[in-house]
């Protein structure tokens, strides 16, 4: 009998999704095992005409991570979607937008201009900006064009899952597989559409093993500044700590280690946008009833709407600047 | 036919919201182009709700509580006042006129008081003109508007 197919794609992406598929370790031969992989672009060389002559719905999962922001992208999502059967968004940036969604604070226009004129790292201007369509002496060059908005998998395809975090932490990427294989080896039905999988319904906060206590906050800090105490909630700190507002399943490993969550599992279950939530949480311990010493407390925060939104931007609900 | 501005305005139950029905009984006059929603507490009022309100329309949105130390909940009005500043911040990040958002104390007795609120700030929203948000949904046929908009 045909072994289940698997497919793994990266759009608009760094890279670090299919780097933690990697870091499963040995489980990775399991998958092998189990699947024939029959598209990863990032390990394995596959075309995409490979993909556009398999018969519809012949790819029996697709992990798909990475935003949509260009042509191709958008391209090969809705063709990955007509060849597979469930297609996961995989990672914050299919999920939310994640980093690259950043781009939303800004214009097409702006970040090439940037880019190709303006950038201090620039050798010299040649004064050429790449667009979609070029007339060579040999004929039409073309390349697939940049979009003005970046989105998240989710807001162009209708996927069946999201499997969240910047990236998927492994050991929760090794329970998803292990899950899938289960469902598929004993015909077990498989979770509702549009679950999230490899995470909790909890925010980041239930994970966190230090101590909580009333939080009074006079004035945010960044981890630089001093040094902080290890058994002391991070929030409570000083430190702008985004695990009240970030969904968990990473096991906190960050605020272990003394970092302060920046929110990459993106918004907990039933909240909508997940900068607004952290605004209001901040807003609640801020320590202070005098409108000035409030909006001195609050300047002590440096980018609010980049520090909120790091990894949700394009899911949030106004999406991107609007001037 | 000329901008008119789509207000939303949350108000708090026991001093806002009674001061606007205030306003209403005593027959004083003000313009129609506030939304209201009645909230228990202005503290209630998520920095979610105010981005939603833009999001489905607003051009301007209005927060009412009690005056400071007036609070039925005691310091549900405090949490407000933390609130409202940094989301003119986000507003702020996201391109939106800050001033599109304001915040005002107002008692159960101040029908006078809500009517001129309202005057102020229906004005100040007809100046800045719609908030005109775009790019809100994603639609297959924008695809083309995607690679060409924000170019020049």
């Amino acid at each position: 009998m045909a072994k289940p197919t698997l497919a793994i794609y990266w759009a608009a992406s760094c890279g670090g999704c299919d780097i933690a598929i990697l870091d499963i370790e040995t489980k990775i031969l399991d998958v092998a095992d189990f699947f024939d992989l029959v598209f990863w672009p990032c390990a394995m060389d596959f075309k995409y005409d490979d993909v556009r002559k398999m018969p519809d719905k012949s790819i029996t999962l697709t992990l798909f991570n990475g935003a949509i922001r260009s042509d191709e992208n958008y391209e090969i999502a809705e063709l990955l979607r007509r060849k597979s059967v469930v297609m996961v968004a995989f990672g914050s940036c299919a999920a939310d937008g994640c980093i690259p969604g950043l781009a939303n604070l800004h214009t097409k226009d702006e970040i090439m201009k940037y880019v190709y004129h303006q950038s201090p790292s620039l050798s010299a201007d040649n004064g050429i900006t790449p667009a979609p369509e070029t007339i060579v002496p040999e004929g039409t060059i073309r390349i697939p064009a940049l979009w003005n908005t970046v989105r998240p998998l989710t807001q162009v395809i209708d996927i069946d899952y999201v499997i969240p975090g910047c990236p998927p932490q492994s050991d929760q990427i090794a329970a998803v597989v292990s899950a899938v294989i289960d469902i598929l080896k004993n015909g077990k039905p498989l979770p509702p559409k549009g679950t999230v999988l490899g995470a909790t319904d909890k925010s980041c906060c239930d994970e966190c093993t230090r101590k909580r206590d009333v939080k009074k906050i006079k004035q945010f800090v960044r981890p630089f500044e001093k040094a902080f105490d290890p058994e002391i909630c991070l929030l409570e700190q000083g430190l702008v700590c985004l695990g009240p507002a970030t969904r968990g399943g990473c096991g906190a490993k960050c605020v272990a280690a003394g970092m302060p969550c920046r929110g990459c599992y993106g918004k907990p279950a039933n909240v909508r946008d997940q900068g607004a939530k952290m605004a209001s949480a901040i807003a609640s311990v801020i320590d202070s009833t005098d409108p000035a010493e409030i909006d001195r407390i609050i300047a002590s925060i440096p980018d609010p709407i980049g520090t909120f939104y790091r990894f949700s931007l394009p899911d949030s609900l106004l999406r991107r600047n609007q001037s | 036919m000329s901008f008119e501005p789509r207000i939303v305005g949350f108000l708090c139950n026991w001093c806002s919201y009674t001061g606007a029905d205030l306003a209403g009984t005593a027959r004083m006059k003000y313009p129609p182009n506030v939304y209201t929603i009645r909230v228990m507490c202005s503290g209630r009022v998520d920095p979610g709700f105010i981005l939603d309100a833009f999001r489905n329309g607003a051009d301007g949105v209005l927060v009412c509580g009690c005056h400071l130390g007036d609070c039925h909940y005691v310091e549900g009005n405090h949490k407000c006042m933390r609130r409202m500043p940094l989301t003119k911040k986000i507003l702020e990040g996201f391109g939106v006129d800050p001033n599109r958002l304001r915040l005002e104390w107002v008692s159960a007795s101040e029908g006078a008081r809500f009517q001129q609120v309202i005057n102020e700030f229906t004005d100040q929203i007809r100046a800045l003109g719609p908030a005109d948000l775009h790019d809100l949904n994603f639609s297959p046929e924008d695809v083309l508007a995607h690679s060409t908009a924000g170019t020049e």
